[in-house]
């Protein structure tokens, strides 16, 4: 099998990562509920966690750090725990319905306007429609590191100077690219970063987390047990217990924290080269065949390593389903969660099949890829 | 029950707290280990530094070098 849907989540894991988890599951007891050796043993580890985290995002604490269950639970924490009634949001369209579901729903049930940066036919925006879009009650940017259709990344730097400029709250959804490039709250003046566990960092499914500056405030979104101030009436309020209630996915936290360790070991650069270099080689393979359509653009230096096509009109799920039973290639097709980008793509009815690339895969399997696209297209 | 004896204590808010002061305070070989905080005091968090006593001041210092957060340092019969 050739897995390339690296994108919805890495499928090859360090083994380190399902070591840590094995031991986890055979080790720990609940974190931050009690002071014997096995539930000191859980809060140790999702502590390093908490360190490797903020090290790896430029998130200025540890204890700034919140784990949750994935990338959406952070995204819908974040924009829940800040926005309110008048206020006006800047977001794109590049947007996942993580992000984008919502801001709709703030829009309908609490008042919130939004405006979003529309996207070319190559799936690009014009960072000039950033001040344009400007309100004097916009309070917030909200925007993706990277297209999950079509890897085009956006600015962070850039992105962050603006809402810097104009005091808006800057939240970014890292999904693709926490655990590809380089990520740096403090220098791209990122307030709130959402990431997923189990993309890019290669950890276990189920987690995930979100990272917030220096005097953002976050109301809390659920309330419950906390191991600490159990006698308050409400939930505590310092960071992480604000936004942690109840016991903490520690058997995954500690294969994030085993992905952390792992990726500080090889390197992001090397991570981001090999993967670059895995999607170049397929784009340059699948571009020019007849009748290949690729979506996405190609001249960005750095972009995420995802290259989504269509065949002629054939519906990009037969072709994903034509890649796998007889090529044995694992790809996504469909709609991808990202209806504002197919709109501005055109593909909307055809759908899109995706190719993701991850650090497991190999130069002989993106060559595989491509002469299986080939074969389809004649 | 082990019989009593005079104990330094440093109690936290955060869960957090108590596991940096015991990462910071461990790799710096300064006495004491997490216990559960003692019901003659009470703390946000259910963890406590315990150490013997006299140790305040090194685990003051340690404290203030690696920036670290507590809530309050008591010495008890434990």
């Amino acid at each position: 099998m050739i897995y390339l849907d690296n994108a919805a989540t890495t499928l090859q894991k360090p083994p380190e990562v399902i070591q840590a988890v094995v031991n986890a599951m055979t080790t720990f007891g609940n974190a931050a509920r009690g002071a014997h050796s096995s539930a000191l043993s859980a809060s140790r580890t999702i502590y390093e966690a908490r360190v490797k985290a903020a090290a790896l995002f430029g998130c200025p604490r540890a204890d700034h750090v919140v784990f949750t269950a994935n990338s959406t639970e952070a995204l819908n924490i974040a924009l829940f725990g800040t926005l309110s009634p008048g206020d006006h949001v800047i977001s794109t369209d590049l947007e996942h319905n993580s992000v984008l579901r919502p801001l709709y729903a703030l829009e309908a049930e609490c008042g919130v306007a939004l405006s979003f940066l529309p996207a070319d036919s190559r799936g690009c925006i014009d960072y000039e429609d950033f001040t344009r879009l400007l309100r004097p009650n916009t309070r917030a940017v909200v925007c993706t590191h990277a297209s999950n259709l079509t890897g085009n990344r956006l600015d962070l730097a850039r992105i962050g100077a603006f809402a810097r400029e104009n005091g808006l709250l800057f939240l970014v959804d890292a999904s693709q690219t926490a655990g590809c490039t380089e990520i740096n709250m403090e220098r791209w003046g990122i307030d709130l970063l959402c990431f997923t566990g189990h993309k890019g960092l290669m950890g276990p499914q189920g987690t995930g987390g979100l990272c917030i500056g220096t005097d953002i405030e976050v109301r809390p979104w659920k309330r419950g047990g906390s191991g600490v101030h159990s006698y308050d009436t409400s939930q505590p309020s310092a960071y992480p217990t604000r936004l942690e209630a109840g016991t903490l996915n520690s058997h995954g936290i500690a294969g994030l924290s085993a992905a952390f360790d792992y990726i500080q070991q090889v390197g992001l650069t090397a991570i981001e080269d090999k993967e670059h270099r895995l999607m170049q080689r397929f784009y340059t393979g699948v571009s020019g065949i007849d009748g290949v359509t690729v979506y996405g653009d190609f001249t960005q230096e750095n972009r995420s390593a995802i290259v989504t096509l269509n065949i002629r009109d054939y519906d990009s799920g037969a072709v994903s389903d034509e890649l796998e039973q007889a090529y044995g290639i694992c790809t996504r097709s469909g709609a991808h969660c990202a209806p504002r980008m197919h709109r501005a793509l055109g593909t909307v009815n055809q759908g899109a099949v995706r190719f993701s690339f991850g650090w497991f895969n190999t130069e002989d399997e993106a060559d595989q890829a491509i002469a299986a696209v080939r074969e389809i297209a004649e | 029950m082990r019989s009593k004896a005079l104990s330094l204590v440093v109690t936290f808010d955060t869960t957090v707290q108590a596991m940096a002061a015991e990462t910071h305070l461990t790799a710096h070989r300064i006495p004491g280990r997490l216990i559960p905080v003692p019901r003659e005091i009470t703390a946000g968090c259910g963890l406590a530094w315990k150490a013997p006593p006299g140790a305040g001041d090194e685990i003051l210092n340690a404290m203030g070098e690696g920036k670290l957060d507590w809530a309050a340092m008591y010495e008890l019969e434990i």
